[in-house]
């Protein structure tokens, strides 16, 4: 029993390594990013990207903008659905509140990718960089999902 | 002091209390067709027959007579949308799922309102990408206009974006049609997927009694 959770103990110390590594995130990154994916669609449509946004410091940070090489453009959206109707808005800053976190995920905030410089492929990684209010930036790994995936994995 | 309460009273009185909810509640049994306990809305009677004039992914004019046969769950939306529409049609692919073999009896049917920018082609890939059985359709503006009103569906253009992009604001309702194009169920993306699931497994099952 002990030693079962020992190492469970180790997988998790394991995954957890290995997913701080392929974030390529370096111990001064601003915020913690976990989980993040990009939604395929076909035909170089528009895509979506998700991730779940920590904040381990003492004081909120505001992400204010996305890029990507692999993207024309890239935006914060946020979709609402209200009154039975679905609208997607533009949004210029989303604050991490401070020992908090922010979840980007679908129906809610998520990055908008447009128009793909090469084609998109499922299971490649796609590497986006989150822009601070505060000036400071960080490159993170995004895997490319199935469109009917509902997560990361 | 007497009171003057009959003696008989507390022996009648539960009787009379419940004869009468009784007897309405069989009136009721006997008069009435067997509705199942529906998870979602039914709508039947009060919304129209299924009807339309549209182009599929492979630029084939079809009409609602094309799905005749099958169970149809309908769905407006527009492919530039990457995260609210998809999330639907993932939701109706595991609905799909969750149904097994009846789900070759459906069809999910996705709708444009965008068709400046939605060809048969990509409304057409766009939809099969979510399930194998979910059919892309789009069509003139005034195709889709007569669809959506049908439905009382609504959806507009929203600002522009910059560089020729928009998005388009539209009604997330979910419709089902019965295989002879009879509007049954209402549903939205709130709704679970067991719920969805359970009510097309109802609704298939007093199509098709075993
Ligand atoms: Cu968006």
């Amino acid at each position: 029993m002990s030693r079962r959770r020992a190492m469970a103990t180790i997988c998790w110390l394991a995954s957890a390594w290995t997913t701080h590594a392929a974030a390529g995130q370096t111990m001064s990154a601003p915020l913690e990013v976990r989980a993040a994916w990009i939604r395929w669609l076909p035909a170089g449509l528009p895509a979506a990207g998700y991730a779940v946004l920590y904040n381990r410091t003492n004081a909120p940070v505001v992400l204010v903008g996305a890029e990507s090489t692999e993207f024309a453009r890239t935006m914060i959206h946020r979709s609402l659905s209200s009154g039975g109707l679905e609208r997607m808005l533009p949004v210029a800053r989303l604050a991490v509140p401070a020992r908090g976190s922010i979840r980007l995920s679908p129906g809610g905030y998520h990055l908008m990718l447009i128009q793909p410089r090469r084609p998109v492929v499922i299971g490649a990684h796609v590497e986006i960089r989150l822009t601070y209010a505060n000036g400071r930036s960080q490159t993170v790994e995004f895997v490319v999902r199935p469109a009917n995936a509902t997560g990361p994995h | 002091m007497i009171r003057p309460t009959p003696l008989t009273e507390p022996r009648t009185l539960p009787l009379r209390r419940w004869i009468w909810p009784a007897m309405l509640l069989f009136l009721a049994a006997c008069s009435r067709a067997p509705q199942p306990d529906w998870k979602l809305t039914n709508v039947s009677g009060h919304l129209p027959d299924l009807a339309f004039h549209l182009t599929d992914g492979a630029g084939r004019p079809v009409t609602a007579r094309d799905f005749r046969g099958h169970d149809v769950v309908l769905y407006f939306g527009y492919t530039h949308c990457p995260d609210a529409c998809p999330l639907t049609m993932t939701h109706l692919h595991l609905v799909m799922q969750k149904l097994g073999p009846l789900a070759d009896r459906v069809r999910i049917l996705f709708v444009s309102v965008d068709p400046a920018r939605d060809t048969p082609k990509i409304v057409g890939e766009y939809a099969a990408a979510f399930d194998p059985r979910a059919v892309g359709l789009t069509g003139s503006m005034n195709e889709i206009v007569t669809l959506a009103k049908r439905y009382r569906v609504a959806f507009t253009r929203g600002p522009d974006l910059g560089h020729g992009a928009y998005e388009v604001n539209h009604s997330s309702a979910i419709y089902v049609f019965d295989s002879e194009g009879r509007a049954r169920l209402l549903a939205s993306p709130a709704n679970s997927e067991d719920d969805i699931a359970g009510d097309l497994r109802l609704l298939i099952g007093m199509e098709h009694p075993s």
